[in-house]
């Protein structure tokens, strides 16, 4: 696939171009870090570990960090590596150019915790956890969770069977001028 | 008590999907080992026993649950995932359309991206009107639910694959690129969609040259909009900023942005179609014996008042194409040349047209993106859904600083405390007097502040005007022109005090929600612009034009025009000196002296508001002084670096909550409603009803500057009779009221057919909620049912008595209370209930 190679194939190039929101440049940039993140390791691996790539400064403070890895790699092993156009996949669907619909699908799986294809309770408890951060007084109390839960459902959930699907989370995501600017 | 049970479940269901999901995968890792009886059975067991455990372990939390039942019996009933369903039936929820998102969703994917791509291509046939043949058949997606059928894949790929290869190129790459696949999966469809094209470039060496044309003119097209989207105006450093700071900071700079491009449009036109033909063409001034000090570049005055910058400087001639230079600055005998043939331009129309048409794009194009972003962030449909739209969209992912990142953290937890606190209602107002008596306190601080700034400005204007009627019949010299600077001094002194001052008073009054808070901050600093400028709009247009002979002025318009200069550059060094002191030195001293952790905070709508006032003085001057949009330019230019690097060194994220889009939109808004409105009703008073001077600018000897328009029309009628009805379309169009009269009826009947189907649209979706919901029914109806048969199957002990539906869950949990008991009562039952349970899971295994 020449990920590992220093330089990307013309053809290969043209075809990432097509099939991701990156332009030449960011394609090019996002080769070089991603090699860099390589250099350390054998170079004959074809996937960076996620610890790697968690390291990244634009991934190391983000809550969902590890649940990014998970949802954009493709390896058997479910350990969170990325390949080179794993990377490239999640560049895109973070690239400003991305549609709503792109941003949607992914933000819903990040936000799936449990990989169940549904948000459930756990899902939104977890999700706001992360939202809130980890220390004492930013948490939420069980009460406000509960509240908060049940009235996210109530919202969202239209066909009322207690969890939030991908097309009702995209219904209320359409409804938010905010997503696609920082999704 | 809700909340524990929601904990109790929440393992159990948990166990349940992964040993589902684990059966899964480890059945599809197994299949090449040959070891594939031995394994399947020890995972059947395994199935079996945590089969067993959930059912168990079900029972127990239904002892539990029953306590709060009578409670939250309304929650329990209406969730599907509240209850303990059997495996069986999970297998069945998780492999609902609705649901398999997870790994194996590919299937799914594909068949959505075949059926765009079957409507798109539908779409094009249509309005190519072609009817094809070779249409092939797409049917029932989503009905065979079996996800692991890797053949069934295969030909809904190769579907897929049929149908984008129908599609153009273009549309082709853009519905793939648009697929949620991963990369790997997508560069094999691409493969099998593009195979075809070994053929297809056989023939395109017979294409005919149009076509190649246009692919050429594509690649061009693309090349352009290539260097333009690299063109985008400080992009790197736009990341960056909203890297380390969110998307609230962001919005500041990008809406100095916005101002940017908008001068950059107001100088070219005034560029090229008033100042380069008056630059070509100069006119025939008398060379002014002034000294050059420096400080003309402040206040305007001397040789810059006399330059292509102001408005008395450009003439009232016609500029004749066919005259030589040399012989246009010999007078204006040039432009009274009446050839017919021959284009004339001329310069007062020039300059009335121009203001004119830049005011008109301005405005529209204000309004369009007013409304665009009206349209963005506040959807037409009911606001509810804040809350799941706050847990939902609230991340924002572009920020990266640890710092920053728990600061947003806690944004968004007060937010939500915020909003749960509204929710809940009913709390507790004490102390209500005396809050609002600090209210009442306050808000007579603030207006009282602001009208006294508004009268002191006031007088203080007509005192210097007087003390500048004494300077002027005595010798000029350097310190009766820095006084010229002491107007807008103090301007700009009340501009930066006040907010201060309101700082203060919010934090005294000590709202309870930010959001309010900021609103009110806000609008009291817009109080206070618009006052200022209103007095000073009164100032100039009232006093000083009505009776410019008074106050000793040759050329009123070119003292306003530089009365504005003055303001707006005096404007940027407060802002400057405010950039140094207020944030850099304070930020040393509180870190040096004070020894606080804190650096000071970036307060974005005081710094907005800041950047509308400046384009509103931008506006105002237009007319006065062409080439204000160029200071402009440069006043936001500096503004930027220097913000940014003020920005980086010195401040943090707002702690403000901050609605980015909510917040452009109210910045747009204040932009087009006081500031461009303001300006726009004082340019037109200015064009329509006051006479201007007599001695300079381009529309001397006319009693309002709009004669120029009507002159040349009565002009053009005498002179060229070909062009007699661009004088009728003046008339129809500027005279007569009729034509604006018919352009709002068509407006407002465009308002009206819009609102109706709106109304439409409306109802129609409250209907499909409505069917939603109960197809919703349904499914909670069907999925009882189901697993309804499947307990009549699992324990054909007892199945006449068992009744259906949701009565039957009452029954079913009593019995399994009484089970639970006996379980609890008697030890040694242990052992035999076990061997019970395993014997009913063989028996479920034999059902599936």
């Amino acid at each position: 696939m020449g990920t590992t190679a220093s330089q990307l194939g013309k053809d290969l190039l043209s075809e990432y171009q097509e099939l991701t929101f990156l332009t030449k440049q960011e394609i090019l940039l996002a080769h070089k870090r991603y090699s860099e993140l390589l250099s350390k390791e054998d170079r004959n691996l074809t996937s960076v570990p996620m610890e790697k790539v968690l390291s990244l400064p634009e991934l190391k403070s983000n809550p969902f960090r590890k649940r990014i890895c998970h949802v954009f790699s493709t390896s058997d092993m479910k350990d969170g590596s990325l390949t080179f156009e794993d990377f490239l996949d999640l560049l895109s669907a973070f690239s400003d150019s991305a549609t709503l619909e792109i941003k949607s699908h992914y933000a819903f799986r990040i936000f799936d915790f449990d990989d169940d294809g549904t948000l459930d309770g756990g899902d939104l408890e977890k999700l706001v956890n992360c939202l809130t951060g980890k220390t004492e007084d930013t948490r939420l109390t069980p009460e406000e969770m509960r509240q908060l839960i049940s009235n996210i459902l109530e919202e969202s959930d239209i066909d009322k069977d207690g969890t939030v699907n991908l097309s009702e989370f995209q219904h209320v995501i359409s409804r938010s001028p905010d997503f696609v600017r920082d999704g | 008590m809700a909340y524990s049970v929601d904990f109790n479940l929440r393992p159990i269901m948990e166990l349940e999907l992964e040993s589902l999901r684990g059966d899964d995968t480890a059945q599809d890792s197994m299949k090449g080992t040959g070891l594939e009886s031995g394994s399947r059975e020890t995972l059947e067991m395994e199935v079996l026993t945590t089969e067993g455990r959930d059912r168990l372990a079900s029972q127990m939390s239904d002892v539990r649950e029953r306590a709060d039942e009578r409670s939250e019996e309304s929650i329990q009933t209406n969730l599907l995932v509240r209850k303990r369903w059997s495996t069986t039936t999970l297998r069945v929820l998780s492999s609902m359309p609705s649901r398999s998102i997870g790994q194996q969703s590919r299937l799914e994917i594909i068949s959505q991206c075949n059926i765009r791509s079957t409507q798109l291509r539908r779409y094009h046939r249509q309005t190519q009107d072609v009817s094809l043949s070779s249409r092939p058949s797409i049917r029932g997606y989503g009905i065979e639910a079996d996800s692991e059928d890797v053949c069934e894949e295969e030909t809904k790929r190769q579907e897929l694959v049929n149908n984008l290869q129908s599609l153009s190129a273009g549309d082709r790459v853009r519905l793939l690129r648009a697929t949620p696949l991963s990369l790997a999966e997508k560069t094999k469809l691409r493969k099998l969609v593009f195979s075809d094209k070994v053929g297809q470039s056989l023939l395109s060496s017979q294409v005919p040259c149009c076509s190649l044309l246009k692919r050429a003119l594509c690649h061009i097209w693309f090349g352009c909009l290539f260097i333009l989207s690299s063109l985008q105006l400080w992009q790197v450093a736009l990341k960056r900023l909203g890297g380390r700071f969110g998307t609230g900071v962001l919005s500041y700079f990008l809406f100095i942005r916005t101002l940017l491009l908008f001068n950059v449009f107001l100088f070219l036109i005034n560029g090229l179609f008033l100042v380069l033909p008056q630059a070509i063409y100069p006119p025939l001034h008398t060379p002014s014996s002034h000294r050059v000090t420096g400080l003309e570049l402040f206040t305007g005055t001397g040789y810059l008042s006399n330059s292509l910058m102001f408005y008395g400087y450009y003439t009232n001639s016609t500029i004749n194409t066919s005259c030589r230079p040399d012989e246009a600055t010999a007078g204006t005998g040039c432009g009274t040349t009446s050839d017919p043939h021959m284009m004339a331009y001329n310069i007062p129309l020039a300059y009335c047209f121009t203001i004119g048409i830049t005011f008109f794009i301005t405005g529209i194009v204000l309004v369009y993106s007013m409304s665009k972003s009206f349209g963005r962030s506040f959807r037409v449909f009911k606001s509810q859904g804040n809350m799941a739209i706050k847990v939902f969209c609230s991340w924002d992912f572009k920020v990266s600083k640890k710092m920053s990142v728990r600061m947003q953290s806690e944004n968004i937890t007060t937010q939500l405390k915020e909003l749960l606190s509204e929710v809940k209602g009913g709390e507790e107002e004490k102390g209500r007097l005396s809050g609002m008596a600090v209210h009442l306190l306050a808000w007579s601080i603030s207006l009282g502040s602001t009208f006294f700034c508004a009268l002191g400005i006031h007088c203080f204007a007509k005192y210097m005007h007087l003390r500048r009627l004494e300077d002027a019949e005595g010798e000029v010299s350097v310190l009766h022109e820095a006084r010229l600077l002491a107007l807008p001094g103090v301007v700009s002194c009340g501009n930066l005090l006040l907010p201060g001052l309101f700082n203060l008073v919010s934090w005294m009054e000590n709202f309870n929600s930010p959001i309010v808070r900021l609103y009110v901050s806000i609008f009291r600093n817009l109080l206070l612009k618009v006052s200022i400028l209103g007095v000073l709009c009164y100032h100039w247009l009232g006093k000083i034009a009505a009776e410019p002979e008074q106050h000793g002025l040759q050329c009123w318009e070119s003292f306003v025009g530089q009365e504005l200069y003055r303001f707006l550059l005096v404007d940027f060094i407060f802002t400057a000196l405010y950039t140094v002191f207020g944030e850099f030195i304070w930020k040393r001293f509180s870190q040096g002296v004070l020894r606080r952790r804190r650096k000071p905070v970036f307060d974005i709508a005081r710094n907005v508001l800041e950047l509308i006032y400046g384009q509103t003085l931008t506006w105002l001057g237009l007319l006065f002084t062409p080439l204000l949009p160029a200071v402009q330019i440069l006043k936001l230019l500096l503004l930027f670096h220097m913000k940014k690097s003020s920005l980086l060194v010195n401040c943090q994220a707002s702690r403000k909550p901050w609605r980015a889009s909510q917040m452009s939109t109210l910045f747009i808004s204040l932009l087009c409603f006081p500031s461009f409105l303001g300006a726009i009703v004082s340019v037109t008073y200015t064009i329509l009803t006051i006479k201007p001077s007599s001695g300079c600018g381009p529309f001397r000897n006319l009693p309002f500057m709009f004669h120029s328009g009507k002159q040349w029309a009565q002009e053009l009628k005498s002179t060229n009779h070909k062009l007699a009805w661009l004088n009728w379309v003046h008339h129809c169009l500027v005279e007569n009221p009729l034509f604006l009269f018919l352009l709002a009826g068509v407006f407002l009947m465009v308002i009206y057919i819009h609102t109706q189907v709106l109304d439409g649209q409306r109802k129609t979706i409250s209907l499909l909620q409505k069917q939603i919901e109960n197809e919703g029914k349904d499914k909670k109806f069907l999925i009882t049912s189901l697993q309804a048969i499947h307990e009549k199957r699992q324990y054909p002990l007892s199945p006449s008595s068992r009744p259906q539906g949701s009565e039957l869950w009452r029954k079913w949990s009593l019995k399994g209370e009484c089970t639970y008991f006996s379980l609890k009562n008697t030890g040694p039952l242990w052992p035999k209930s076990t061997n019970w349970i395993t014997g009913l899971s063989l028996r479920i295994s034999a059902l599936t």
